[in-house]
């Protein structure tokens, strides 16, 4: 994906992660989890990254002369220690060895669903207000100014 | 049964991948597409937390999570858009109006 100079393969092959993430979530018994995976991000995130790449119709990112190709070497140089960091951490601690019994209880739509309306219902109606702030703040980012039509 | 250890390998390498992308693309909408990467390899750590453990606040956290990505590439894009009409660019060089 971040190899790729036409954004729009890029959120192709993002699309395509975020399925194999889900069929991941499905291995890991966290049906809710996959389904809402597929719906939000495959479905509606990725079609307003689409839906935006088309509207502004920016070709290919343009290739930086000189300066640009030796700003890459410290970045993926500070990736690669992240990596070997996460790695290292996964490494030092122990991992439980096989997945919960319960797990295949925790992942239906009805185990999340009583946790998230008995047990989390304020941030569950927090998050509700989020997303209204978000809409708000869309429309008056995203229209034109007044009187300019 | 696959070890967790593989899964949170797999986290952090998607994280990584995200990392380098925000780094190394100039490109504001291809930045945003690494950010929300990051934030999935996030969510596969916890969720295989949350099953291993037998534990559902991982599942729920990663509701919220996702409940904020949606939100949060909303208001990105708005702004990229914004940007856009004011500069004609999503060049992220040219972009410093901030810088002081």
């Amino acid at each position: 994906m971040v190899t790729r100079r036409n954004p729009v393969m890029g959120v192709l092959f993002l699309i395509v992660n975020f399925f194999c993430l889900s069929v991941l979530y499905l291995t890991l018994h966290a049906q809710f989890i996959a389904v809402i995976q597929i719906l939000v991000y495959a479905g509606a995130i990725m079609v307003l990254f689409l839906f935006v790449i088309m509207l502004l119709d920016l070709g290919e990112e343009t290739r930086f002369a000189g300066k640009g190709r030796f700003r890459k070497i410290p970045a993926v140089a500070l990736a690669a220690t992240v990596l070997v960091e996460i790695l290292l951490t996964v490494g030092v601690l122990g991992t439980p060895a096989g997945q919960s019994e319960r797990s295949v209880e925790i992942g239906t739509v009805e185990f999340v669903g009583h946790a998230l309306y008995t047990g989390y219902l304020l941030p569950f109606e927090i998050t509700s207000l989020l997303l209204l702030a978000a809409m708000v703040g869309i429309i008056v980012l995203a229209k034109k100014k007044l009187g300019s039509s | 049964m696959i070890p967790l250890s593989y899964y949170l390998s797999l986290s952090a390498v998607l994280f990584t991948i995200g990392v380098a992308g925000v780094l190394t693309r100039r490109n504001a909408i291809i930045v945003f597409m690494s950010i929300e990467l990051m934030l999935n390899s996030v969510n596969l750590a916890l969720v295989g937390f949350s099953s291993f453990l037998g534990d559902v606040r991982g599942q729920i956290l990663v509701f919220f999570v996702m409940a904020v990505a949606a939100s949060e590439a909303a208001v990105g894009l708005a702004i990229i858009i914004a940007l856009f009409r004011n500069k004609q660019t999503v060049n992220i060089d040219e972009i410093n109006i901030m810088k002081w």
